[in-house]
C-alpha cells in the first residue's frame, strides 16, 4: 500500500464515473492485477455502489398530493371560471343565455360582484371580511354573504347562504333554516339564475 | 413526458391548481425520496417534500421553461434539506438511536404484513445500515450521493441542480464514495 501511487485511487473513481482516459485505464488495470490492496479497495468501492443502489426506493406516503394541494393559496377566481367554462361548454352556453335573456348579465360580470357583500342587519358584526353572528344574538332574517366568510356564534332564524366563502359554526351556533355554501361557479350560476327568476 | 410537463407548467403559471396537482403526482415520489434520504425521518421528509412543492408553486414564474423542470424542482428540494440539516444539532446524525430499533420501525412501514420473515428482517437491517451510512456523510457529500446513486442522475445534471462546477461534483462523489466504503465494506 505504501508504494502505491495516489493517482491509482483517483483512476478508480474516474473509472467508476465512466470518464477515464484509455492510458489511465490500462495503468489501473495493470496495477490492480499485481496489487492486492488496490484490488480490494476497488472491489469495496464497487460493492459500496451496489449497496447504495440497492437502497429500496420509497414512495411518497398516501394522500401526499392532497395535502400539498391543501397548502396552496386559494385559486384565483378567474382561473376557476375559465376552467369551468372549458369543462362545461354546454351548461355555460345555456346559463349565459338565460342570464342574457334575463338581463342579469351586467350584474353577473360587474366589478362589484367580486366584492365582499352581505345582508345588512344591525345584529351582525364584521371583521376582516368575516360576518359574525355574535353569541347570544338571534338574527331573524335570511343571511347572504358574498366573497367573504361567516362565523355563527349565535342563532339565525332563517337561511344562511355563503358565496365564495367559508362558514364557521361555533358549538353554540344555531341556524333554523338551510345552510348553503356556493363555491364552484356551477353553483354560483344556479344561484344567480335562481335570483333572476325569483 | 417533458411535453406534458411543460404544458402543465404553462397552466400553473396562469394559476391553474389542477395542473399543479398533476405535476405533484408526477414528481412526488422522486422528491420525497430525495428528502427522505437526506433527512432520515419520514415525517421530516414529508414536510420537506410538501414545502418543496409549495415553494415550486409560489415561485413557478421564476422557473425558466427552456431548462429541465426536474432540475429546478430537485434544486428546491436539496436546498431545503440542506437548510434543515444545518439547522439541526450538529451531533444529530450520530445519534445512537438511528442504528437501533428506530431504523427498523421506520422501515417497517414498507412491509405489508405484521410478521416479517427472517430474511426480510435481515434485508431491512441491511437497508438500515445502508441508509445510516448515507446519513453519516456530511451534507455536501450526501446530496451528491443521493442524486447520483438513488436518483441515478448524470453528473452534469447534479452540477446543474446544486449549481456547482462539474469538477466539484466529481470530487464530492469521489469523497462520498470513499466515506461510504469505510462504513459499508464489512457488510
Ligand atoms: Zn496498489
Amino acid at each position: 500500500m505504501t508504494s502505491c501511487p495516489k493517482r491509482i485511487v483517483h483512476y478508480m473513481h474516474e473509472y467508476l464515473d465512466g470518464d477515464i482516459q484509455e492510458e489511465a485505464k490500462k495503468e489501473l488495470k495493470d496495477h490492480i492485477e499485481t496489487c492486492k490492496n488496490c484490488r480490494q479497495h476497488f472491489a469495496e468501492l464497487k460493492k459500496t455502489i451496489a449497496l447504495v443502489q440497492s437502497a429500496s426506493h420509497i414512495a411518497a406516503p398516501a394522500g401526499f398530493t392532497g395535502r400539498v394541494m391543501a397548502l396552496l393559496p386559494r385559486e384565483g377566481k378567474k382561473v376557476g371560471i375559465e376552467r369551468w367554462f372549458k369543462n362545461h361548454p354546454f351548461l355555460t352556453a345555456a346559463a349565459l343565455f338565460l342570464l342574457l335573456m334575463s338581463g342579469g348579465f351586467a350584474s353577473f360580470f360587474s366589478q362589484e360582484d367580486n366584492q365582499f357583500a352581505f345582508t345588512k342587519n344591525s345584529a351582525l358584526k364584521v371583521e376582516n371580511e368575516t360576518v359574525i353572528v355574535p353569541a347570544g344574538t338571534v338574527v331573524e332574517e335570511d343571511i347572504v354573504v358574498k366573497n367573504g366568510d361567516i362565523r355563527i356564534e349565535g342563532s339565525v332564524d332563517g337561511n344562511v347562504t355563503v358565496i365564495n366563502g367559508d362558514r364557521f359554526m361555533a358549538s353554540a351556533g344555531n341556524v333554523t333554516g338551510d345552510i348553503e355554501e356556493i363555491d364552484a361557479l356551477f353553483g354560483r350560476i344556479w344561484y344567480e339564475i335562481k335570483m333572476v327568476f325569483q | 413526458m417533458d411535453l406534458i410537463v411543460q404544458r402543465r407548467i404553462k397552466q400553473v403559471v396562469k394559476g391553474d391548481q389542477n395542473a399543479f396537482g398533476e405535476i405533484v403526482e408526477l414528481y412526488k415520489d422522486k422528491v420525497y425520496q430525495i428528502c427522505f434520504r437526506m433527512l432520515w425521518d419520514r415525517h421530516e421528509a414529508e414536510d420537506a417534500a410538501q414545502e418543496t412543492f409549495l415553494k415550486a408553486f409560489l415561485n413557478i414564474h421564476t422557473y425558466n421553461q427552456n431548462k429541465k423542470f426536474s432540475t429546478w424542482l430537485y434544486r428546491i428540494a436539496t436546498n431545503l434539506c440542506i437548510d434543515k440539516i444545518r439547522k439541526k444539532k450538529p451531533d444529530y446524525h450520530l445519534d445512537a438511536e438511528i442504528a437501533g430499533t428506530e431504523g427498523l420501525n421506520m422501515y417497517s412501514h414498507l412491509a405489508s404484513g405484521d410478521q416479517l420473515p427472517e430474511d426480510e428482517v435481515e434485508s431491512l437491517e441491511l437497508q438500515a445500515s445502508i441508509h445510516k451510512a448515507i446519513l453519516l456523510l456530511p451534507e455536501k457529500y450526501r446530496s451528491v450521493v443521493v442524486l447520483k446513486y438513488i436518483e441515478e442522475l448524470p453528473l452534469q445534471e447534479i452540477a446543474d441542480i446544486l449549481e456547482l462546477p462539474l469538477g466539484t461534483v466529481k470530487t464530492r462523489v469521489h469523497r462520498g464514495r470513499e466515506a461510504l466504503r469505510k462504513h459499508l465494506r464489512h457488510l
